[in-house]
């Protein structure tokens, strides 16, 4: 508290501090924002793992060898920081949203402690045989680890989006009063664990950290391909990540669609939020939206906005069938969420996933005309488009969260009622400080491990890079500056 | 809603609370116990400067670590499931010492995963630091959580669990190292292990002594029970007989015993705070614990699960067993 005291002293207009509300949410989002681009390069690199582990031993070819190592590495890598970033998020549910604990504790602690034993440590052990353990067991055990460390990521996400999915349409439950204070009891655990939501949000998250792996893959590969084209191992997960991406893309996009009239249906204030719908009445299905003026870039309004749209089907999707139908606007409710934000992360989540349907056809022509690895263009593009599938899946969790705002469980809890009342505003906005430089460094670490690795596989292929022979592309990680 | 497959007026057992407090306990001390000794070789690490033998220490938790450290999110969890009130007010109250802990687990983990990326003797010195001093605070954060936990807000209890937390794992760091590396390094580590050992008993009956001559009617009771008394003499006649043992030279037996140290003292802590839960609260274990049908969920789901959690280490640890060398397992 040192310096702060100092600045105090020398002008208290210096010492303003966010609301321990404010900074909590931020800290909370920030932190689950690094955290879920671990967890999901964890599931979505789980089937790469799984496949080449068992080509490997199976064939024992070289390139299948080559691959596994490289991508368990950065499975390990993903992990150790998927870890520590974690531990924390599980903490501030304590630290930062006590009274969130305590009201839902009875509901989400269940499946929060099975997320832990029946997942967390299946990846974690056989993660330990997976990376250190080749020599020690059989070829048969060898596999069976990449299946069981893979089966604990996706486990893991099913039980972790349980809770999430019962925060947005909650059920199974009443309110009872415990030791003074009114928190929800069980009642119906398969109501709970089985929320009209969960389905649908795990086939989308588990889906988007497929497509997010599969463009991570791509890129490097390209890039690989690009500086050695005669390379057979990074040919094969090229190709393998394309064709993944050919399935996962366009799927998502169906799945999407239906996903959202499912949100439409249970939380009307969040897809109103979504398509910047103020007032109650007949909508239209908004295929685009972008507001005509500048103001309505942090302030966008169904009426100033510019839309390609299918006349009344928003209500016709609502009601099941009548084109009349009300859908019910933001002017009905007293508090929303920050509507553009929530607007403009679901106009980036879809403009990106066409993005991705693009390249994944532009990929499949290729792949059929055998040109997949001839084309410098394409392979730029993979390169430039491995970070993108994050940027859509983390736009994706905001308009998940932010758009469910102000509540923290749909209809029951407030966010600014489940923060912690001894938190000050000055502990939380350190600790926020703390968190933010802390994470930062994180992820430059984990884009440098990336980097190592790839400049690492690049030499065990016998290419030396020169200064002459750099990349100058988009992103700084695959440069060679050192 | 259909009939139920489980009580849900009255637990399974009728002393499922009191087994769930025991089961969170429980996982506390798996933690204590196995990422313990990690944090001791983090700490010992501190006294190598030979590249060799330091590769020898990292290697020595390098395919267990993480999943040692799974544990604290099984206590954590478990204590959320089991007891909301206890995990919320616990962290809520405790907010400066429960991050500071996780960020200590941050840089402990990465130190390492970091060091071998890149061949550059600055960089290697760096790492080693975020290593070493996570190693040091991640246990001392831990302890005076614990004794927050246990004593409220006085000062020398809460230090002093942590500082004992501190030599237990440096206890259990040496004699893992010792059992599991060749007699040279053993017989250097020894002295840390034993030194620490006495630290580490002193520590305890001075603690326990201050709160009996500070605290208030009911610690100091519970403080000059049989049952923690035993426990103590225990603790004192085990860390005496390993330190025995180890200048003996039977480092197995010197790792048995000192992995009974945290064990003995995660006992401390579950008799110390029975019946209540979170002593500062004055809260009982009856009166945090969730409804009937919940706790029978998580039981009857989550304890063929844990059985299974064990069956696993046993398996780990004996893929990895036998003695470690600077080279690693061969991986």
């Amino acid at each position: 508290m040192g310096p702060i005291t100092l600045l105090g002293a020398i002008d208290p207009g210096l010492v303003t501090f966010l609301s321990p509300e404010l900074a909590s949410r931020i800290q909370f989002g920030w932190t689950i924002s690094v955290h879920i681009i671990f967890a999901s390069l964890s599931i979505g690199l789980a089937p790469f793992i799984i496949y080449f582990t068992w080509k490997d031993v199976r064939t024992n070819e070289q390139r299948y060898a080559r691959l596994r190592s490289f991508w368990v590495k950065v499975f390990a890598a993903g992990f150790v920081m998927g870890t520590v970033t974690g531990i924390p998020m599980s903490f501030q549910f304590g630290t930062n949203f006590p009274q969130f604990a305590e009201v839902a504790g009875e509901l989400i602690g269940g499946p929060l402690a099975f997320e832990a034993k029946m997942a967390f440590f299946l990846e974690a052990v056989f993660l330990g045989v997976l990376l250190y353990g080749r020599d020690r067991v059989k070829d048969r055990t060898y596999v069976l680890s990449s299946v069981l460390v893979g089966f604990g990521a996706w486990l893991s996400g099913f039980w972790i989006l349980i809770v999430n999915a019962w925060m947005q349409t909650p059920r199974g439950y009443e309110m009872v009063t415990r030791n003074g204070m009114e928190v929800a009891k069980l009642t119906d655990p398969f109501a709970a664990f089985l929320t009209p939501r969960m389905p649908w949000m795990y086939v989308h998250m588990m889906n988007a950290s497929v497509i997010s792996v599969a463009l991570l893959v791509a890129g490097v590969s390209a890039y690989i391909v690009w500086k050695k084209p005669d390379t057979e191992a990074w040919n094969t997960a090229l190709k393998l990540a394309v064709v993944l991406l050919i399935i996962s893309a366009p799927f998502q996009a169906v799945h999407g669609d239906a996903y959202g009239r499912h949100v439409e249906d249970t939380q009307p204030q969040k897809f109103a939020a979504m398509e910047a719908h103020y007032e109650t009445g007949q909508a239209d299905l908004h295929l685009l939206a972008f507001p005509k003026s500048p103001e309505g870039l942090t302030d966008p309004r169904a009426e100033n906005l510019v839309t390609v749209s299918l006349p009344a089907v928003g209500s016709f999707l609502a009601s099941g069938g009548d084109f009349d139908a009300e859908v019910i606007g933001l002017n009905e409710y007293e508090e929303n969420p920050p509507v553009a934000l929530v607007f403009w992360s679901f106009r980036f989540m879809v403009g990106l996933g066409f993005l991705f349907i693009g390249l994944a056809l532009w990929g499949g022509y290729l792949m059929y005309r055998g040109r997949l690895s001839d084309s410098t263009r394409y392979l730029k593009a993979m390169i430039a488009a491995s970070p993108f599938g994050y940027a859509a899946l983390l736009t994706g969790w905001y308009v998940t969260e932010i758009g469910r705002q102000p509540w923290v469980i749909q209809g029951e809890l407030k966010t600014s009622e489940a923060v912690s009342s001894t938190l000050t505003g000055a502990e939380a906005t350190l600790t926020l400080v703390a968190f933010v430089v802390l994470y930062v460094g994180l992820i430059l670490t984990a884009l440098y491990i990336l980097k190592w690795l790839v400049r690492e596989e690049l030499r065990s292929l016998g290419l030396r890079e020169s200064s002459g022979d750099r990349w100058h592309g988009p992103i700084p990680w695959v440069s060679s500056d050192d | 809603m259909t009939d139920p497959l489980l009580p849900v007026d009255a637990y399974l057992v009728k002393s499922l609370p009191e087994i769930w407090f025991g089961a969170v306990l429980f996982s506390l001390g798996m933690y204590v116990v196995l990422d313990g000794f990690d944090f001791g070789i983090g700490m010992l690490y501190a006294t190598r400067t030979d590249e060799r033998e330091r590769e020898t220490f990292l290697a020595a938790f390098g395919p267990v670590w993480d999943a040692n450290e799974v544990w604290i999110v099984a206590f954590g969890t478990m204590l959320l499931a089991a007891f909301p009130r206890v995990y919320s007010r616990l962290l809520a109250d405790n907010y400066l010492l429960a991050l500071g802990f996780v960020l200590a687990l941050v840089f402990r983990g990465l130190g390492p995963e970091l060091r071998e990326q890149r061949d550059d003797e600055r960089w290697k010195r760096y790492t080693d630091y975020a290593f070493i001093g996570g190693s040091v605070f991640a246990p001392l954060l831990l302890g005076m959580l614990a004794g927050r936990w246990l004593f409220g807000g006085a000062t020398l209890p809460v230090a002093l669990t942590g500082v004992g937390l501190v030599a237990v794992s440096i206890v259990t760091g040496a004699a893992f190292l010792a059992a599991r590396t060749e007699p040279g390094l053993a017989s250097e580590l020894r002295p840390y292990g034993i030194g620490a050992t006495l630290a580490y008993l002193g520590g305890v009956v001075v603690l326990l002594g201050t709160v009996v001559l500070t605290a208030s009617g009911g610690a100091a009771d519970a403080v000059l029970s049989l049952p923690v008394a035993a426990v103590v003499a225990l603790s004192i006649a085990v860390g005496l007989g390993g330190s025995v043992l180890a200048r003996r030279g039977r480092y197995r037996a010197w790792l048995a015993s000192a992995l009974a140290l945290p064990t003995l003292l995660t006992t401390l802590v579950a008799i110390l705070l029975y019946p209540t839960i979170y002593p500062l609260t004055g809260l009982l274990v009856r009166e945090a614990v969730v409804s009937p049908l919940a706790l029978n969920l998580v039981t009857v789901l989550g304890f063929p699960v844990l059985l299974l959690v064990l069956w696993y280490f046993k398996f780990l640890y004996g893929v990895f067993s036998g003695p470690i060398e600077g080279g690693g397992y061969g991986g």
